[in-house]
């Protein structure tokens, strides 16, 4: 136990970048960095969100029937697997941080099986709008369903598509880093890089995983559940 | 004996260890800060080679020189290249990166590695940018308004959107790691109240980099999928709005003419403490005068759009809130000269730099004013009178200051004294040529010549000669300081740790400082610019 304890403080000691006066000071600096991180993360969506705002103020009747294009089942099944590996990621840093390195290496590996699951549904929707040409651009093509507003709406439904894959293609992008640095994670945890001393790169990863999750929560009602009614 | 001493050479971050990869891979932040300088200097001179084919074609009325085309592309790279390429990497990249950790008593930014990333994305962007710039030209102005970005320029807008994209990650990085080494990696003793005023007004500019940026890295990714695509966020045909593009530019573009100003703002408040003997007047306003221009600079972006078609009350207040803006630009501009009241000025190069700064930042911050005010902008807006306010504020104000920083802090970055009298010609030429370069333009612009074109009505030639003459004078007192800067390296004097007696960690340890940059971690006991009280031997020796 000692021995085990002993060595744990020398992989702590190594990750201590020369620059730092100790590894209290390298964990408060590296994870107030990755905060101030997702902070210009969320000014980066914040441009497509203040997008959506005014053309969905402007151009309601047509979200909404964009909308209805929508395969709400799979979105939810989507936002039920980024919760579960949302759960699963935060009990793998709890491992980490506990000394529990196969624990950790196998919540990770969970983590991303989520993230493929994400992914792989998300392409069956993404699929599905490309054969019914609800991909903007000189294919596209929308019946409206609304006798009353059939042409402009028509024509409106492109910015909803537009935004719809501007912002859900850009939270896939971040899904796909995020599971990178989750494999990572996992090569790097099995070859024990990671102690009670020594963490913060999964509490880092970590926080990225549920922002990027987060940003799917926003995402789903925006695009999905717009009001039924017209 | 005493010569034997003399040979040994102390070790420093130049001189640690020697080859191309020790540079290449380097994760001093000294060493990425000469990076960035021989970087951003590259595009400093072929930025400066557009705007010296803009002056000469406009040096006669008709549009003789090239055709009207090439005229677009000529303001368009030299906007980008001058804008994200120069002056927003200036201060706080090659002064900021060098100065940072050693005003605060740190061995390194925050994330040495990130920093390191921050060139590479730099250098990308800029190739990228360059390409497209080679490939054929981009002819949007830097402002990539939409639709005809989007949709009818012919130009390669996507790869410069791209490589301003790209760009601005580095920026973002840069100020995060300045952040986060500000809060967290100061010595023992530097505490807020103590920081050097360079710190807090890059502190500042750090925040607009870090909360901007991403807007401006996602609108012109729309912009370039909008093209790519035709995806119609932008465009008006499908129903688009090309004024939320707009509105989306300037809520970065406005707050980054403030990351191009306030870490200029830092290097003055230092020249002026040090060459007036004097601690800052009312240091904590000028600190917080900086954290007032961060906040209230993202609030008055769309004084760039009172004519686009914004309603006449939104006009109103985004008027009212720029007039806000001047008030802690004054209050710096105050205090600098407050400081200089009663203190044993001395006259050298820095020090006439930061003279021209005060003068030339008030006159740009000024007509700013004048610009924010509804019914003058009405007549005003896009003619040579915004041109001639910009460049009052970024080549008047933010050059200045990055050339006086470099004068001042350039024998801590190499340990060698740039020559003082050629040094001062070239203030003096910078001053005289940039006022008749710009000066001319405020009146042509007041009597009605708009910018963005290549030829005019001859009535406006005489000023537009003077203007092309002044730009001449401008170039040469650029390029001498880029003569003697190299010249001194081999032949310059030997600098000594703090060859001004100036205040600061930064001083109190070599030139050119270890790599480490302190040889025990300095512990801070008292205010910054303590010129008064702190006896000047316990500055001087030591080493
Ligand atoms: C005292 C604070 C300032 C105020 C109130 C102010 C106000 C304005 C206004 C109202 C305009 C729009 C004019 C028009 O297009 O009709 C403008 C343009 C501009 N200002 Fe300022 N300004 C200030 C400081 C600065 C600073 C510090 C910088 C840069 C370091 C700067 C850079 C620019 C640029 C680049 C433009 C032109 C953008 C373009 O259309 O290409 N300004 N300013
Ligand atoms: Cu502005």
């Amino acid at each position: 136990m000692a021995t085990s304890d002993m060595g744990d403080i020398q992989v702590a000691e190594r990750a201590l970048q020369h620059h730092f006066a100790d590894m209290e000071q390298q964990r408060e600096t590296s994870s107030f960095g990755m905060w101030m991180f997702l902070l210009t993360e969320i000014m980066f969506f914040g441009g497509l969100f203040c997008a959506y705002l005014v053309y969905r103020a402007s151009y309601y009747h047509a979200f909404v029937e964009g909308s209805q294009k929508m395969n709400i089942t799979l979105g939810a099944t989507n936002t039920a697997v980024l919760i579960c590996s949302s759960l699963t990621m935060a009990l793998g840093v709890r491992a980490a941080q506990m000394g529990k390195r196969k624990l950790m290496v196998v919540l990770l590996l969970i983590t991303i099986i989520f993230g493929f699951g994400f992914l792989g549904i998300k392409a069956v929707e993404y699929h599905e709008h490309w054969v019914n040409h609800e991909f903007p651009g000189p294919n596209f093509h929308f019946e409206t369903g609304d006798p009353a507003h059939p042409a402009t709406d028509a024509q409106h439904t492109e910015i909803y598509f537009s935004l719809y894959w501007a912002m859900t293609g850009l939270h896939a992008l971040h899904m796909v880093i995020g599971i990178g640095l989750v494999a990572w994670l996992v090569i790097a945890g099995l070859m024990g890089a990671y102690t009670p001393h020594y963490y913060n790169p999964v509490e880092n990863v970590g926080l990225y995983w549920h922002f990027v999750d987060l940003v799917w929560i926003y995402l789903f009602p925006m695009l999905y559940l717009i009001s039924k009614k017209h | 004996m005493a010569t034997a001493v003399q040979i040994v050479e102390r070790e420093n971050y130049l001189n640690s260890n020697y080859g191309i990869k020790s540079w290449l891979l380097t994760t001093d932040h000294k060493r990425i800060a000469v990076l960035y300088l021989i970087s951003i200097t590259a595009m400093f001179w072929l930025g400066g080679f557009f705007a010296m084919m803009i002056r000469l074609e406009l040096l006669t009325p008709a549009g003789d020189l090239v055709s009207s085309d090439t005229y677009n592309k000529l303001f368009t790279m030299h906007g980008i290249i001058m804008v994200f390429f120069f002056l927003i990497p200036s201060v706080p990249a090659v002064l900021g990166n060098f100065l940072v950790p050693l005003m605060v008593g740190a061995k390194d930014l925050a994330f040495p590695r990130v920093n390191l990333l921050s060139w590479y994305l730099y250098m990308a962007g800029a190739i990228t940018a360059l390409t497209a710039m080679v490939t054929g030209g981009v002819d949007t102005g830097w402002t990539f308004y939409t639709p005809f970005s989007t949709t009818y320029s012919n130009t390669h807008v996507i790869g410069a959107a791209i490589g301003i994209f790209i760009a601005g990650f580095s920026s973002i990085l840069t100020g995060l790691n300045f952040i986060v080494t500000i809060h967290r990696m100061r010595a023992p003793g530097m505490t807020w109240r103590r920081l050097p005023l360079f710190c807090w007004s890059n502190y500042a500019a750090a925040v607009i980099m870090v909360l901007g940026t991403p807007v401006i890295a996602i609108t012109l990714l729309l912009v370039a999928l909008e093209r790519a695509f035709n995806i119609g966020v932008f465009n008006p045909q499908l129903g688009g709005d090309p004024l939320l593009f707009q509105h989306l530019f300037w809520f970065y573009s406005h707050p980054a003419v403030y990351i191009m100003i306030l870490p200029g703002m830092g290097v003055i408040s230092e020249i002026v403490c040090c060459f007036s003997r004097k601690r800052a007047f009312g240091y904590e306003f000028i600190a917080l005068a900086s954290i007032a221009i961060a906040v209230l600079g993202f609030l008055v972006w769309a004084h760039h759009m009172f004519v686009a078609g914004i309603s006449v009350y939104a006009a109103l207040v985004f008027s009212l809130l720029s007039y806000l803006v001047a008030i802690p630009s004054a209050v710096k501009v105050f205090n600098w000269t407050a400081t200089m009241y009663k203190g044993s000025i001395s006259y050298n190069t820095p020090m006439l730099y930061a003279f021209g700064f005060i003068g030339l930042f008030t006159v740009g911050g000024l007509t700013g004013i004048f610009l924010s005010s509804l019914g003058l902008d009405v007549h005003v807006h896009d003619t040579y009178f915004v041109i001639a306010h910009f460049h009052y504020v970024m080549v008047g104000g933010m050059v200045m200051a990055y050339m006086a920083g470099l004068h001042f802090w350039w024998p801590k970055i190499t340990g060698k004294m740039y020559p003082e009298a050629w040094a001062k010609l070239s203030a003096l030429l910078v001053f005289v040529g940039f006022n008749t370069t710009f000066f001319p333009l405020f009146i042509l612009g007041y009597m009605g010549s708009p910018r963005r074109y290549h030829a005019y009505p001859p009535e406006f030639q005489v000023l537009n000669v003077l203007s092309t003459a002044g730009a001449s004078i401008l170039a040469v007192g650029y390029v001498l300081p880029m003569i003697y800067f190299v010249w001194s390296l081999r032949y310059g004097a030997d600098a000594g740790p703090n060859p001004w007696n100036a205040t600061g960690l930064e001083w109190m340890t070599s030139s050119p400082p270890p790599t480490h940059n302190f040889d025990e971690t300095p512990v801070v006991t008292w205010e910054a610019y303590d010129y008064e009280h702190q006896p000047q031997e316990e500055i001087t020796v030591g080493h």
